[in-house]
């Protein structure tokens, strides 16, 4: 610091630091008011989070009929279960599941199975939503990269796939519709 | 001292600059008319009037929105805050009562649909040839921004709008243009859109042309600016901080320099 | 502040590997800054702060910003209405361009006045106008970016400039614009060069910087320091006096972001550009004004051009333009008059710019330029002969403590002085 020949005041050394503290703690609050709107404006935008929930509409899918739909840059897989399909899912034992997860657990309406249709081993999207793929051995899908079979529902049995074709929060506003996301 | 009220001088000389071209603008006989309305949106307290913006998204709709698009805006900016903030469902059937056009579906086909939130509004043209064509070559120019788009923003508007008058009889209007006193030239392609009770208001407020001009004005201001009720309470947070600093700042500055003056006067006599 | 305890550990160890702390406490604490600097001193900090400003909230809008020209327009709206803040960090990168030209504009008048351009200062003057350079053609290819009326139509001005240029004009507009006239491809380059140029701004404000440490900086009274009497050390006196002035300066800047942010603009450039659809009047912004008024003084194209780029470049000039010994204009009585009527003409320059180029308007914006070149080629080269400045005081200190005490010689002119020993 400067020399100086004279000896502060207590009065005026007191002031400087009260001054030093006030300007810092005003700065630090003043540089956190600003940085929140450049670490904010990152986030997903307005218009990207109007489209984070879609309404689907389900009365025209026939009974054994799946469909995709797009939902947050990902497939859905909206599957209209057939008594077979069901039976078949409900009665899998838990300790044959890698991803032990009762079927009950992952549908709200038996015949209404909807999931997110990405493979859980690296990503590839999983073949059985048109009626001429390959379904695997236990009748649900099969992901043609790496070979995991999922069952009617989307539970891996077989293959690489570490978990369950992941269930995405959706609800049924209706018997006609419901809203993913 | 002196410098320094030259300095000064100079610098006001330099504000007055821009108001000086203003009034160059303004001042001359030939030029538009208009005159600044009283707008609650002012700043720097300003606020807009939700019932207003209400009132204003009707005539857009019902009047407007027939010949100009307003594409950067979304059904669900109805709803969010700082705007005419109509209900979630409002927003829905709103939104539902515009067919959007979507696709292609599996047959490679565009279809019709209702209209969802997320979607923007309906343009009632699909392009701007078609729009000429409705509107004898005239392209009915997009609103999203318009009042930020002209000279004098929401009152040119206003004015614009309760504008149309009968031409000066010296004054030859070209085909299928309508005289206008606040349209620069004077002459405009758009015919009157507002006429006393086209829109049955419902909350009590007169159904005046004025009134019409007016929610409409403050609409489009909306528009252009959705974030104004933000931008100036971000900005009266901001500023009183800034003051506060500069103050905590000035003094810092005074109690650090205090010193040097010190040990320099002591040095004296 | 940092050192004590565990924390100077730390910067120990790193001192030792890269000297960033001790280089950055010498340039702070050791730099020998005259005491007497004033207000008009703290300009520079406020430009490097714009800088700074201006380059985060860039970056963070080209997150968001497409540069083609069928999105481009809607890509600024949307940030606008949709990203979070994104309303904030636009007006501010918008107004702050505008504030950069203010405070870099004074920056350079005080300059002026101050005879900072003088010996050894010449290459400091220099790189100065280098960044004004790198900032005109910045700001240029900013304002292109949103797509509106004026960015495609200033564009369409300013680049059809160059084929004034005898033979190869034509040839370089082409190059320029990637196309037959300004296009995809010209919005395209201009947002990558207008990302690349603010770093090359930051590389000569390091020169810049660098070079005024090596001379150090100049005072009002435009004597040199005789001695460590003269001089305080910048931190703290004037490490708070610019936090006290950046205080200021973000209020007006606020100012306009929240309460009045297109009061710099043109209501022009909200609507979407339209090659078919001349707006009634080309205005560029601003800050570009007086030259704008000067181009168009001049009845030739060329010599329009000419005079265009003459009336920047000759900046480079000054330091030999100026003749005389004395650095202050402060005493400099008869220069000090024309030097003020030279801010005044370049204001007048400036509204001239926003008009019509004609009757009257024309007229005066001939009568300005050729005041503005005069005083450069003219003035200021004669002046240095003819005057007889006012008597110089003898130091600074001498200056700063009042008229009580006597002058112990008067100090030697400029030119003889020798350049001040220790680079940073």
């Amino acid at each position: 610091m400067a020399n100086s020949t004279t000896a502060p005041h207590g009065g005026g050394e007191t002031r400087r630091d009260f001054l030093l503290l006030a300007t810092t703690v005003a700065a630090g609050f003043g540089v956190a008011a600003v940085a929140w709107p450049f670490i904010d404006q990152m986030n997903p935008a307005a218009d990207t989070l109007a489209l984070g929930s879609i309404k689907v509409d389900i009365s025209k899918i026939e009974v054994g009929q799946r469909i995709t739909v797009k939902w947050r840059g990902a497939p859905v897989f909206i599957d209209h279960r057939t008594p077979e399909q069901i039976k078949a899912a409900e009665g899998a034992k838990l300790g044959d599941l890698k991803d032990p997860v009762a079927d009950k657990d992952r549908v709200q309406k038996p015949e209404w199975l909807v999931m997110v249709g990405v493979c859980t081993h690296l990503g590839c999207i999983p073949k059985g939503q048109k009626s001429g793929d390959r379904k695997g051995e236990f009748g649900g899908w099969f992901c043609p990269c790496h070979g995991s079979h999922y069952d009617t529902s989307g539970r891996i049995r077989k293959g690489p796939a570490p978990n369950n074709l992941p269930v995405p929060p959706y609800k049924f506003l209706s018997d006609t519709q419901i809203q993913i996301g | 001292m002196m410098s320094t009220l030259r300095t000064v001088t100079a610098f006001l000389i330099a504000l007055s600059i821009p108001s000086l071209a203003l009034a160059e603008e303004a001042g001359n006989g030939h030029g538009p008319v208009i005159e600044a309305q009283e707008w609650s949106f002012a700043p720097p307290f300003g606020h807009y009037d939700k019932a207003q913006l209400q009132r204003g998204y009707r005539v857009y709709k019902e009047i407007c929105a027939n010949c100009h698009s307003m594409r950067l805006l979304s059904y669900r900016n109805l709803g969010e805050p700082g705007g005419p903030g109509f209900s979630p469902e409002a927003v829905e059937t709103l939104a539902a009562q515009a067919q959007i056009t979507d696709g292609p579906n599996d047959k490679g086909e565009m279809f019709q649909r209702p209209g969802r939130p997320s979607d923007r509004f309906r343009s009632p043209y699909p392009n701007d040839q078609a729009a000429r064509v409705a509107n004898n070559g005239a392209l009915p120019p997009d609103l999203s921004v318009m009042a930020k788009a002209r000279e004098g923003g929401p009152d040119y508007i206003y004015a614009l709008l309760t504008g149309y008058e009968q031409p000066p009889a010296d004054m030859e209007m070209s085909k299928g243009m309508q005289y206008n006193t606040a349209f620069p030239g004077h002459q405009i392609a758009m015919p009157n859109p507002l006429v006393d009770g086209v829109i049955p208001y419902t909350d009590g407020t007169k159904p005046t042309v004025d009134n019409y001009a007016k929610d409409v004005s403050a609409f489009l201001m909306w528009a252009a600016e959705p974030k104004l009720e933000e931008r100036y309470k971000v900005g009266a947070r901001i500023m009183i901080f800034l003051l506060v600093f500069a103050v905590i700042m000035y003094l810092s500055k005074r109690a650090v320099w205090a010193r040097l003056h010190r040990r320099d006067h002591a040095h004296e006599a | 502040m940092a050192n004590g305890g565990t924390g100077s550990k730390v910067v120990k160890w790193v001192d030792s590997r890269l000297p960033i702390f001790s280089f950055v406490d010498h340039a702070l604490r050791e730099y020998p800054t005259p005491k007497n600097l004033s207000y008009w001193w703290n300009f520079g900090s406020l430009a490097g702060v714009v800088l700074v400003v201006m380059i985060v909230t860039g970056i963070v809008l080209a997150m968001h910003y497409t540069p083609h020209t069928t999105m481009a327009f809607d890509s600024v709206e949307r940030i606008m209405r949709d990203v979070n803040y994104g309303w904030l960090i636009r007006y501010i990168h918008m107004n702050g361009a505008s504030m950069f030209f203010i405070v870099v504009y004074i920056h350079i008048f005080r300059g002026m006045y101050y005879g900072s351009y003088k010996n050894p200062r010449e290459l400091l003057w220099w790189l100065g106008v280098i960044i004004y350079l790198l900032m005109m053609a910045t700001a240029f290819m900013g304002y292109v970016l949103p797509w509106g009326q004026m960015s495609f139509w200033g564009a369409t001005v300013i680049t059809k400039l160059f084929s004034a240029i005898p033979w190869v004009g034509e040839a370089i507009t082409q190059w320029l614009w990637g196309g037959f006239s300004v296009s995809n491809p010209t919005l395209n380059r201009f947002f990558s060069l207008h990302y690349l140029l603010p770093f090359a701004i930051v590389g000569v404000v390091v020169f810049h910087l660098w070079a005024l440490h090596t001379t150090k900086s100049n005072n009002p009274l435009g004597i040199d320091p005789r001695g460590p009497q003269d001089t305080i050390p910048f931190h703290p006196y004037y490490t708070v006096k610019d936090n006290f002035g950046l205080g200021v300066f973000f209020i007006i800047w606020a100012a306009f972001v929240f309460f009045a942010p297109d009061f710099f603009g043109e209501p022009d450039n909200y609507i979407p550009a339209n090659p078919l659809q001349t707006p009634p009047h080309i205005v560029p912004e601003w800050y570009f004004l007086p030259f704008y008024a000067i181009l168009r003084a001049i009845p030739s194209k060329l010599f329009g051009v000419i005079g265009l780029i003459g009336s920047v470049g000759i900046l480079f000039f000054v330091p030999w333009l100026d003749t005389s010994r004395i650095r202050s204009t402060s005493y400099r009585p008869i220069y000090k008059w024309f030097f003020w009527l030279f801010v005044v003409n370049c204001l007048v320059l400036g509204y001239l710019g926003a008009q019509a180029p004609e009757g009257w308007y024309l007229f005066f914006g001939r009568v300005c330029t050729i005041y503005y070149f005069g005083f450069f080629l003219v003035i200021m080269p004669l002046l240095g002969f003819i005057e007889r400045p006012k008597k110089l005081p003898g130091s600074i200190t001498q200056s700063v403590l009042g008229p009580g005490s006597h002058p112990a010689e008067a100090p030697p002119p400029v030119a003889r002085e020798p350049v001040r020993e220790g680079a940073v």
